[in-house]
């Protein structure tokens, strides 16, 4: 910690205190925040960061209409709020964003809204209210559903959809431990049974068990390891909306394209420089919008990038070289293997090694277009 | 079947539930970003943070944003497959929803069709807003 580099500029607490029977647990955390945003003198839109324990960062960044480049949901219990004072001043030191906002709230007596933690759970979070009536039964019929009018804003087929997960295969099939190695065809993927209209499993990831791990060090250090370092370029992050129905734009990630221009900017380098990329393919869909978002094809021009063989084997743009979550496997949080992958990567050992890989692109999401992460890796110190 | 997994209101919901039980779409709008319209609820303007908000009776019409069709029901939901969809509001936020009166296949649901409110009540506390064909 740098001493007295980073100063707290607004603080308050909820207008009432005791018995707040009016304001749920959210509405807790954003009557805090809208008094310490008022104390400080800046409105949501100044604010590009949020840390809170107990609500999830996506959550409360979209009630409170914040895009931040930095989202922590560090949860260790009650004094979380101290480790996000930290991690705020090593984010705002780096340069990760300029202003924190951390929230508290709690409906401790009262028990209004509780249990809508991280969005998903109970029937009074916005998600339980506004979402879950209507009958989604998880990812493939939530991350789904902006698809058809992505398609049809660029006069797109499913059949654009089935040629990411064809050229997935190939991929997966030079991989030994790929879940699904053998070749299939776009024919194939149409012709998989229906899910949820328009997607068919083959569009869909696999689910399977797994786990994976990383270690950090200084880039000074790292030479004394026994493995080839794979130094750390740029980084990304934001979060939008845990509801998928509040996306901004139905075509695009607001995620997605925050995330990745942050890491381009840190790391310096042109879409050019990128030999390898990963993009989280959770369904056939996710790559194209990483694709566009990313900044390697303009909108719209995803789908035929990736028919016409540039992110196939022998493409100029190598991507999700394991198989992705398409067809090497997906526990649930893929985004550590795609990590796995940019790793072996750089190292030069993947199994579908691509030849003289410098710099590598690791893009991930988390909830349907909810949060995003990226991470550009090189092999080469400087 | 088990019962419909439905809306538990919190105090800055309920007034759009309560709107829905009396057959009213209740959106809100701020007085500082030019009557800009906001959903889901929320006592302050997500634009700019004014508490100085209001709610109002939306006109219930808007066109098929985008959908799924589930073909593997929710048990809750019944046994047929069923569209979960986002319907485009007229005055600009979108909200998730079901299409009624219609069937639910690629070819009867397309988007930018226009849609109308068809209010579904569920128990004396919850009526839910779903569309139809206008
Ligand atoms: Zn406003």
């Amino acid at each position: 910690m740098k001493q007295k580099s980073i100063a707290v500029v607004g603080a308050a607490e909820t207008t009432k205190m005791g018995r707040i029977p009016d304001l749920s647990v959210i509405g807790l955390h954003a009557d805090a925040a809208l008094n310490a945003m008022k104390d400080a003198g800046l409105k949501p839109s100044d604010i590009d960061g949020v840390a809170t324990a107990g609500a999830s960062p996506t959550e409360l960044a979209h009630y409170l209409g914040i895009t931040p480049t930095y989202a922590d949901g560090t949860s260790v219990g009650g004094c979380s709020f101290m480790l996000h004072v930290r991690h705020a001043a090593a984010a705002i030191n780096e340069g990760l964003c300029r202003t924190v906002l951390i929230t508290h709230g709690e409906s401790g007596r009262s028990r209004v809204g509780v249990g809508g933690r991280f969005g998903g759970g109970g029937g009074s979070s916005l998600n339980g209210q506004f979402e879950m009536p209507y009958g989604p039964s998880g990812p493939p019929t939530m991350f789904t559903i902006p698809v058809l009018r992505y398609l049809k804003t660029y006069n797109l087929s499913v059949e654009d959809l089935a040629w990411v997960s064809v050229i997935q295969r190939e991929w997966a099939a030079k991989n030994p431990r790929a879940s699904f190695r053998d070749p299939i065809t776009v024919d194939d993927v149409l012709n998989s049974p229906m899910i949820a209209w328009p997607f068919r499993m083959l569009m869909c990831c696999l689910v399977t068990d797994g786990g994976g791990a990383l270690i950090l060090t200084s880039a000074d250090r790292a030479r004394d390891f026994p493995q080839k370092p794979v130094y750390v370029l740029g980084t990304g992050e934001s979060v939008e909306t845990q509801m998928v129905s509040q996306m901004e734009d139905f075509t695009s990630s607001k995620a997605f394209r925050v995330s990745g221009k942050k890491a381009f900017a840190e790391a310096g380098i042109k879409h050019s420089d990128v030999d390898h990329l990963m993009i989280y393919d959770a369904f056939a869909h996710l790559p194209l919008y990483g694709l566009e978002d990313l900044g390697f094809c303009k909108p719209g021009e995803a789908a035929a990038f990736v028919k016409e063989r540039n992110t196939a084997i022998g493409g100029k743009l190598p991507l999700n070289t394991n198989g992705g979550g398409l067809s090497y496997m997906h526990s649930g949080m893929y985004g550590m293997y795609a990590l796995q992958e940019s790793v072996r990567q750089m190292r030069g050992i993947a199994p579908a090694q691509v030849p003289g890989a410098k710099i590598s692109v690791c893009h991930g999401v988390g909830g349907m277009f909810a949060a995003s992460g990226t991470i550009v890796f090189s092999n080469e110190k400087s | 079947m088990p019962q419909r997994m439905l809306p538990e209101p919190t105090p800055e919901t309920r007034h759009f539930w309560e709107g829905c039980a009396a057959g009213e779409l209740r959106l809100q709008r701020c007085a500082h970003c030019a009557g800009k319209s906001y959903f889901p609820p929320r006592p302050f303007c997500p634009g700019c943070g004014s508490r100085e908000v209001e709610s109002y009776k939306a006109s219930g019409k808007g066109v098929l944003w985008s959908y799924v069709i589930n073909m593997r029901p929710r048990p809750d939901m019944g046994t047929e497959p069923y569209a979960i969809a986002v319907v485009q509001l007229a005055e600009g936020p979108r909200m998730m929803t079901n299409i009624v009166n219609c069937p639910q296949t690629p070819e009867a649901l397309q988007l930018d069709m226009p849609l109308k409110v068809s209010f579904s009540k569920q128990n004396d506390t919850i009526t839910l807003p779903l569309f139809e064909p206008a």
